[in-house]
């Protein structure tokens, strides 16, 4: 099968998390955002809001390659 | 009274032009308080009654033709309260007095100490140990002593958040914890207000507007009832006043643009910049259902204006 890729943008304190070459993560089609984070060693639990090109997705969201994925940690400063 | 003091304004009016070439009559800014003095009233009051007159006070002359006449006598009939008078807060407080906002209720029960000194406007050497709002209430007399200016010097909780709301038009998250947002915003949506909700870290953050029947804070950061956690990523990597600055300018602008109904507000989106890459982006927090729901009742709260008592 030929390999999928996808944009993953991690913010704030997950930044330091993130893979070389975040313009082309290689995925397996089809799998979660949950497994992705795993596969990756990024904490699943502060991964609080995932968006999927622009849209709130939740982790359990399939990944196709193509999408733009961003992963938000929960931030709470004033 | 009024009409003396119509006359009033109208002999002390000056003509004059805007930079465009286009006349104008304004009052200065400290004529605007001696007819406060004089009529037993605010500064307010006598901008706005000079605004009626088409007479511009002339702090605003800058804000033209951005804002219009109806737009800042909008403002300055507007009641915010800005809960947290820390780095947000301050920022938000400084720039919504000086855009002419006219009734501000302020809320925190904190005091300045040293670590505030790197973002947070109203801190200074002198300030340390002072109460955060009598700072903040200083700093708005020196900018517009004719503002009405309420302060409360507690923090938010569920019992006294209701009577903080008073009777303002839209409430500003300046908050540093998540569940005192909650409590905020079952107070906000309680009062049936907008709130401009924003939070950060580092050098990264991001902003909404919540109406009463918005999901809301929720779509951030999972259900009340399921928090394990009352801080974010800040506790790591601070606030560094870059970032403050602008979530706290986003959030500014954004209220402008809920009190002046002016569409294209972040309600049902979330705004989320980060400063290490530039990244600006604008979020939908909800599938298309909630979108359409969205479009389909454009802020019909932010219409209902109340009045301090």
């Amino acid at each position: 099968m030929t390999p999928a890729h996808v944009r993953l943008k991690l913010f704030a304190s997950l930044a330091p998390l993130s893979p070389e070459n975040v313009d082309r993560v290689v995925i397996s089609p089809g799998v979660s955002v949950k497994a992705l984070l795993a596969h990756l060693d990024i904490p699943v639990a502060k991964a609080h809001l995932v968006f999927i090109n622009g849209v709130k997705r939740s982790l359990d969201t399939r990944l196709n390659g193509g999408e733009r994925v961003g992963i938000f940690p929960p931030v709470a400063g004033g | 009274m009024k009409n003396s003091l119509s006359r009033r304004i109208d002999v002390l009016a000056l003509s004059r032009s805007l930079s465009d070439g286009s006349p104008c009559r304004t009052i200065d800014a400290r004529q605007v308080m001696r007819l406060a003095d004089e009529a037993g009233v605010t500064g307010r009051v006598v901008e706005v009654a000079a605004l009626r007159q088409h007479v511009l006070p002339d702090r605003y002359i800058r804000n033209l033709k951005t804002l219009s006449e109806a737009d800042q006598i909008r403002l300055l009939e507007s009641a915010v309260c800005i809960v947290g008078q820390g780095g947000l807060g301050g920022l938000v407080t400084e720039t919504l007095a000086r855009i002419g906002i006219g009734r501000f209720h302020l809320v925190d029960g904190d005091r300045f100490e040293a670590h505030n000194l790197n973002r947070q406007l109203f801190s200074s050497i002198d300030h340390i140990g002072m109460p955060k709002t009598e700072a903040a209430v200083m700093r708005l007399k020196t900018i517009n002593p004719g503002l009405e200016v309420m302060a409360t010097a507690a923090y938010l909780t569920p019992d006294n958040a209701d009577a903080l709301m008073g009777s303002c038009n839209l409430v500003v998250d300046c908050l540093d914890n998540i569940r005192s947002r909650f409590a905020l915003e079952a107070a906000a949506k309680g009062a049936g207000i907008p709130m401009v909700s924003a939070a950060v870290a580092g050098i990264s953050g991001h902003v909404t507007t919540i109406f009463p029947e918005d999901e809301g804070l929720e779509t951030i950061y999972g259900p009340e009832d399921q928090l394990t956690i009352a801080r974010g990523s800040e506790t790591r990597l601070g606030c560094l006043a870059p970032g403050v600055n602008l979530i706290a300018s986003l959030e500014s602008a954004e209220v402008i643009k809920v009190l002046l109904e002016r569409g294209d507000t972040l309600q049902n989106r979330l705004l989320i910049v980060d400063l290490a890459d530039y990244t600006f982006e604008t979020l939908r927090l909800s599938g298309t259902t909630a979108a359409k729901k969205a479009s389909a009742t454009p802020q019909a709260t932010a219409k209902k204006q109340r009045h301090f008592s």
